[in-house]
């Protein structure tokens, strides 16, 4: 009964004098995983602007549909989404829509971090997720 | 003019040691949070100032400004004076304690003595006031009007009670040897080396002591009326803001008391390892010993799991009790022999 009682003690003084595990969390961060599903980016064509062509399958595919689209052309032709609407904050990050984009527009970030206090916010536009490209490089 | 610089003495000497005790007690708590994280292989606190020193100061703002409850259903009188009976029997047992021997004013032949009472009771009035502070704990969580707070009550009736029984019979050992209840000289007959401390003389009474000591300040392996697993914080579970604050004081100040009746008791007070180290103030032996103990109460209950309620009763009454009452009856045995 004794011997038990000791040898916790000396684990516990051994693990007291051990360099804690902790991540100090605001300071440093644990890199995500490799596949890590963030907040979404869109990649940029050479002209600068969203590769997107407004094909609707990313809001086809989306189980939650969070995703609004409404199509437009330029006038040389091109398709382009006139309005691209992104809800965030109801987005399940499944990455349905990275996978359906047959052009590659789409893509989910390592972005974790996103707090804001006003839902309306979470509603990311074409230049909103052409921003998010930044934190992904 | 004599009796002017006596009542200026004993105030400062309440002042400075109910300061000092008030500054250990809020650095107990973020000593308590940091040994536990360390142990936990984490840091603890230590976002409040630097290695999270101010953190007490913090938790004090906070609870200042919580708002103080009374329920409905309480008896309001009591209510409130529990956590004040708690608080000062906590804060009045340390009334004894010699925590240094005595030193001269430079330039005057005024002696000061580093303790607040030398009574010839001392040990006596240690135990009485400790029996008191349990009627904090007792009354609060009864006058709570809440079956948790009453279960905590009564458990903690039943076990300070029955642990008081065990921890007075393992400090007689130590009384036989001495033959004196008077702190003072406890310490002064374990003068002159750790060979002559009394717990190498009581190793047994000195392991029960600590045993019996902790369960009577309700740490974890004993924390049977603060049951949070089971009873959602037991006693204190009505009281917030300075109320609970207070209760919580007096756990942490019970629990430095304790420390420094084991260290007086067993460790030699204020005396120091060896003879040749006596040019180091005799205060700082005491809170270096004090600061082992405290260090020591933390260290275990980051080890040891809690115990179950009849457990805890069954280990005090059929354990403690018969082996320190064997403690006794083997030193009283060897102290007649050897006349």
């Amino acid at each position: 009964m004794i011997l038990p009682i000791l040898k916790g003690l000396a684990l516990t003084l051994n693990r007291f004098f051990s360099k804690p595990i902790t991540i100090q969390y605001p300071e440093e961060k644990m890199p995500p995983a490799k596949r890590w599903r963030g907040i979404q980016y869109f990649e940029k064509n050479e002209r600068g602007t969203t590769k997107c062509v407004a094909c609707g399958l990313c809001m086809a595919v989306c189980p939650s549909q969070c995703i609004y689209i409404e199509t437009a052309e330029d006038e040389e032709g091109r398709r382009y989404p006139l309005t691209y609407e992104l809800d965030a904050s109801r987005c399940i990050f499944c990455g349905f829509c990275e996978e359906a984009c047959p052009v590659n527009a789409i893509f989910l970030g390592k972005n974790y971090e996103w707090v804001e206090g006003d839902r309306t916010v979470y509603l990311m536009t074409t230049e909103r997720l052409l921003e998010e490209k930044k934190l992904n490089p | 003019m004599q009796l002017l610089y006596l009542l200026i003495e004993i105030v400062v000497k309440c002042v400075v040691v109910f300061a000092g005790l008030m500054i250990v007690v809020a650095y107990l708590t973020w000593l308590e949070r940091k040994v536990l994280g360390h142990i936990q292989i984490r840091y603890g606190p230590n976002r409040c100032g630097p290695f999270g020193l101010l953190q007490p100061f913090s938790d004090a703002v906070k609870a200042f400004f919580k708002e103080d409850l009374v329920p409905g259903d309480s008896d309001k009188t009591i209510f409130v004076l529990a956590p004040m009976i708690s608080i000062i029997a906590a804060i009045s047992m340390f009334a004894v304690i010699p925590f240094g021997n005595q030193f001269t004013i430079p330039g005057t032949d005024w002696v000061v003595k580093l303790r607040l009472a030398d009574v010839d009771i001392g040990l006596l009035y240690i135990f009485g006031i400790a029996s008191l502070g349990e009627f904090g704990i007792v009354l609060g969580g009864w006058a709570s009007g809440n079956k948790y707070g009453l279960t905590g009550s009564l458990r903690a009736a039943a076990q300070m009670i029955s642990y008081e029984v065990a921890l007075g019979l393992s400090v007689v050992g130590v009384i036989i040897l001495s033959q004196s209840l008077r702190l003072t000289e406890i310490v002064n007959l374990q003068a002159g080396g750790f060979w002559n401390w009394n717990i190498w003389y009581q190793p047994a009474a000195f392991v029960f002591f600590i045993i019996c000591g902790l369960a009577e300040i309700n740490r974890t392996p004993f924390d049977m009326p603060e049951a949070e697993a089971e009873l959602a914080c037991g006693f204190n579970i009505e009281y917030s803001s300075m109320k609970f604050a207070l209760f919580f004081m007096a756990e942490y100040a019970h629990m430095v008391t304790m420390g420094a009746v084991a260290v007086t008791l067993f460790m030699g007070g204020w005396q120091p390892i060896i003879p040749q180290l006596s040019f180091i103030p005799g205060i700082v032996w005491f809170c270096g010993k004090l600061f082992i103990f405290l260090f020591f109460f933390i260290w275990q209950r980051g080890t040891f799991p809690r115990l179950r309620y009849d457990q805890i009763m069954k280990f005090g009454w059929k354990v403690l009790f018969e082996l320190t009452l064997l403690n006794i009856l083997i030193t009283a045995l060897i102290v007649s022999l050897r006349g």
